[in-house]
């Protein structure tokens, strides 16, 4: 699977209160309009002017903060091919896995804003057009593939009746 | 080969001994959900077909978040989750009733069990000897469809601590200390298991505490064994009868061994916009302050309060401070008007507000202006947490920030103890 998109780059310990807003609480349960204030407090431009397909950009610690899911889910539901980032927090990292969006973890330092990237996941190559560079990253957890090429924990339930992982 | 706390409860619950790296499926015996998580939870639960839950007694759903609520979506979220506590058999804990962590250690939690939750600060019940760790609504909708989950075996930090604190000083600064030591990512995917002489003093309250902040350093649980004061809290509570010994082996493998000499660490404060960025209180005196906040999971029980009212003793708010009081439950409240500190309080210049989490997690009841700052003893600064990316957020203890709400500057609560002249400060960097 290649993915092709344009990278928006945020920094260092991007939380879930920047991603998801407690300000916008009501928002929860209507997702689609919740998603259209996505990273809002990270760069109040990001959700109206992103393309589908594109990436999102981090550096250590990303998703740092709360449990709630609705953070990766709106990342997924506007349309963010992949979260590439240094390092992820935990709940969020889960979280992102169990709904099906992407995440990716590797040296970011060499994407800046704007760059199109080009993504071979199965590879663990983002090839970086704008810089004529290349980035590998290392395969995701065999867990993880499983859950995501199964669409998510919910299907995956669905699927086999109770956990199929270890 | 011996085993921590998290691989003997993991062990415990996945039916075979496991070791820290190991995926393993494992039976949980509590669930639980809040206003701002359980309506995903409940979609994600319909999604799955089940028309039961496993464990109906032991999957809680909390109204804390909007409570009172201040707008009709999240009145109309509110609905989602009682219909579904009556339609399921699941038990309720309405407006006023409290934070879900508070309640879960007041009432639902026992030593040994595995209790997952729909909010990053489920941690808080590892002070019971519970591996309590926070996940999202799917994992939450499978736990209580199954009665099981999926974890890694985390590997384990032990944080040995030793010393008598300083008067003024106690375990949220101890935790504020830790977390600017190791950073907000130190222990991501790791538990922290606390040992040591001050933790066998420290009252559950102070556990708590240390616990509840265990996820601002990246970890997936903060584990403390049980003993005498935790069969003291057990049997307070009325469930003696569920008390049972945690403790971790001796030659149990840890990842890395941190000690801390607490006599060494003075009032800490977190300042903008991450926890671990630490800094004593003491260097800290020109940040005026416009609102305090004194309550929320983190530092709402009776003991913190009796703290701040030991401080407030024969002074008045500062005119030009906002201070808030939010006790953890409803439980607490009570106490709090029984014991007289509610009056104490309101009498200096308080706001008192419902128990519940409003304004620690941005959606009502202390909302922040404009470039205004607030001192919390709340467990997180991150910009807009609470409401406004334009605005401040300073984390201490009670103690901290009821002296702070009096001089409406963040203030070092020695001076009040102590008398100025005898602040003992000593280098940041020295303290391990």
């Amino acid at each position: 699977m290649i993915l092709k998109g344009k990278s928006w780059k945020f920094g260092d310990n991007i939380s879930t209160d920047h991603i998801a807003p407690g300000r916008l609480f009501h928002l929860r349960s209507n997702l689609p309009e919740f998603a259209k204030h996505v990273l809002e407090d990270a760069d109040p431009d990001f959700a109206s002017n992103m393309a589908k397909g594109d990436f999102v950009v981090g550096g250590n610690n990303f998703g740092l903060g709360s449990s709630r899911e609705h953070a990766p889910q709106i990342i997924k539901i506007a349309g963010v091919s992949a979260v590439i980032a240094k390092s992820f927090a935990r709940i969020f990292y889960r979280n992102a896995i169990n709904i099906g969006l992407l995440l990716i973890e590797c040296n970011t330092d060499k994407i800046d804003s704007g760059d199109e990237l080009e993504v071979d996941v199965k590879e663990g190559v983002i090839k970086n057009m704008t810089q004529n560079t290349v980035i590998q990253f290392s395969p995701l957890p065999d867990v993880m593939v499983k859950l995501l090429n199964e669409g998510g924990l919910i299907e995956h339930i669905k699927k086999h009746g109770d956990f199929q992982l270890v | 080969m011996g085993q921590t706390i998290a691989e003997k409860i993991l062990s415990a619950h996945a039916h075979k001994p496991v070791k820290a790296g190991e995926l393993v499926i494992a039976d949980v015996d509590v669930c639980m959900v809040q206003d701002g998580t359980g309506p995903l939870t409940v979609q994600e639960f319909k999604k799955l077909g089940k028309d039961r839950l496993a464990n109906p007694q032991k999957t809680i759903l909390f109204i804390d978040h909007a409570a009172p609520s201040p707008r009709k979506e999240l009145s109309n979220s509110h609905m989602v989750l009682r219909e579904f506590a009556k339609e399921y058999g699941a038990v309720l804990s309405d407006v006023g009733e409290g934070v879900c962590h508070q309640r879960l250690i007041e009432s639902f939690v026992y030593p040994g069990e595995i209790l997952v939750g729909a909010d990053s600060h489920t941690c808080t019940s590892g002070a019971l000897g519970a591996f309590a760790t926070g996940m999202g609504s799917t994992d939450i909708a499978v736990a209580m469809a199954l009665g099981k989950t999926w974890l890694k075996v985390p590997h384990t930090f032990k944080i040995f601590v030793e010393g008598d604190f300083q008067l003024g000083v106690n375990a949220k600064d101890l935790i504020l200390y830790l977390i600017g030591l190791i950073g907000a990512d130190g222990a991501t995917y790791k538990a922290l298991e606390f040992h040591g002489p001050t933790i066998k003093k420290m009252n559950m309250s102070d556990r708590f505490t240390l616990a509840n902040m265990a996820v601002e350093a990246g970890a997936k649980a903060g584990l403390f064994e049980t003993d005498g004061v935790t069969a003291g809290y057990m049997r307070k509570r009325g469930c003696f009868q569920n008390y049972v010994n945690i403790t971790a082996d001796e030659d149990a493998v840890y990842e890395r061994v941190i000690n801390i000499d607490v006599s060494k660490i003075e009032p800490m404060v977190s300042c903008p916009h991450t926890v671990d960025n630490t800094k004593p209180a003491a260097a800290l005196k020109d940040v005026k302050v416009n609102q305090v906040l004194i309550g929320t999971c983190t530092n709402g029980r009776i003991e913190d309060f009796r703290i701040a009212a030991r401080i407030l003793h024969g002074h008045k708010i500062h005119p030009d401070v906002r201070c808030l009081i939010t006790p953890a439950s409803r439980d607490v409240m009570l106490k709090l008007i029984e014991e007289g500190l509610l009056s104490a309080f309101v009498e200096a210049g308080a706001a008192i507000v419902t128990a519940g989490c409003g304004a620690c997690v941005g959606v009502h009841a202390g909302i922040l202006g404009d470039g205004e700052v607030c001192l919390s003893t709340q467990n997180r600064n991150f910009q807009g947490r609470m409401g406004n990316t334009a605005a401040d957020i300073y984390l201490a203890s009670p103690a901290t920030a009821m002296y702070s709400a009096i001089m409406g500057r963040i203030s070092d609560p020695r001076e009040v103890l102590y008398g100025s002249e005898t602040l003992r400060i000593y280098p940041h960097e020295k303290y391990i």
